[in-house]
């Protein structure tokens, strides 16, 4: 993976599989405690504590199209090898929490990336469900909170509406560039 | 400035457009979107599909996704479901191709030939 928007847009997608009808995203960008996490919690199926062990390793995957499932592993050895951790945890039934910290100066930490893009992606393909997103830089946030946009629009209108879609587009990347003053890390 | 504001404003456009919209004889592109997928480039594809589509106001077509298809060294991959044809499926599929793919497939119905599996496979 080229970015961590890349990362967040392929645990997502486990949390889309797993049936979470509410899928919150957190990227918690703190300079000053030279950290950088990400955390994607849902409200899907869930996971027994084995099954929580076992799909950290490459060779395990709940898909029958092949033998390797390398999304959370990828993430996982990324996060360890830039000098930060990993964790998930898991309740069958109530849902599942994925994140990872980076230290947010090490070399091989991957740049942030498009997570407008990513968001954006989450949304179209999965118009049914419920998307929250937190972008925390220091003591300053940005929410992007789908649930609030469904609330404006009504019933009569999708958000898969192509001018919504372009709105939601320019919100999020405008949300995250006020918060970076255009600098991303 | 974006805010929710000008959201309620567009409302009242966005819901004349809906009305405009009929789901008549909708075609369908699905992108694949595993590991696989985005890790070789996936995300630009499916965002430049749903740009091209919006540009065009092609409003039968809907752009979806899907996991691995189970070829992951051809990814990304993308299939094309046109009513009364034959699913066609792309591989190797680069943001620049579909422009391409849009004009000559979705609009005129026909096929990318070149830029399809069976076209791979044979070289």
């Amino acid at each position: 993976m080229k970015d961590l928007s890349l990362h967040v847009l392929d645990l997502a997608q486990n949390a889309v599989t797993a049936g979470a009808t509410h899928v919150r995203i957190t990227v918690d960008d703190q300079p000053e405690a030279d950290t950088l996490s990400i955390s994607i919690a849902d409200n899907g199926c869930g996971m027994a504590p084995e099954m929580v062990r076992r799909v950290q390793d490459p060779f395990v995957t709940s898909r029958t199209t092949r033998k390797v499932g390398l999304g959370i592993p990828l993430f996982k050895n990324g996060c360890e090898s830039c000098g930060g951790s990993f964790s998930l945890t898991s309740q069958v039934g109530v849902g599942t929490t994925i994140s990872g910290t980076y230290q947010r100066s090490h070399i091989d930490r991957p740049p942030l990336g498009d997570m407008a893009g990513s968001m954006m992606v989450l949304i179209m393909a999965n118009p049914e469900l419920n998307f929250t997103y937190l972008h925390r830089l220091g003591k300053e946030e940005f929410l992007f909170d789908l649930a609030e946009i469904r609330a404006v629009l009504g019933e009569d209108v999708p958000i898969t509406e192509p001018s919504v879609q372009q709105w939601m587009s320019d919100y999020l990347a405008q949300g995250l560039k006020t918060l970076y003053g255009g600098i991303f890390p | 400035m974006k805010s929710i504001e000008e959201l309620k404003a567009l409302r009242a456009k966005a819901q004349e457009n809906v009305t405009l919209r009929k789901e008549d004889g909708t075609c369908r592109i699905v992108v694949g979107m595993a590991t696989c997928g985005i890790a070789a480039g996936a995300r630009p594809v499916l965002l430049k599909f749903v740009e091209e589509v919006k540009a065009r106001g092609l409003n039968n077509v809907m752009v979806s996704q899907s996991g691995c298809l189970g070829m992951c060294a051809l990814e990304p991959m993308v299939q094309v479901f046109m009513p009364d044809q034959e699913k066609v499926t792309y591989c190797k599929v680069h943001p620049e191709m579909v422009s391409r793919i849009i004009t000559e497939h979705i609009v005129n119905g026909k096929p990318v030939t070149e830029y399809t599996y069976g076209a791979y496979v044979k070289e």
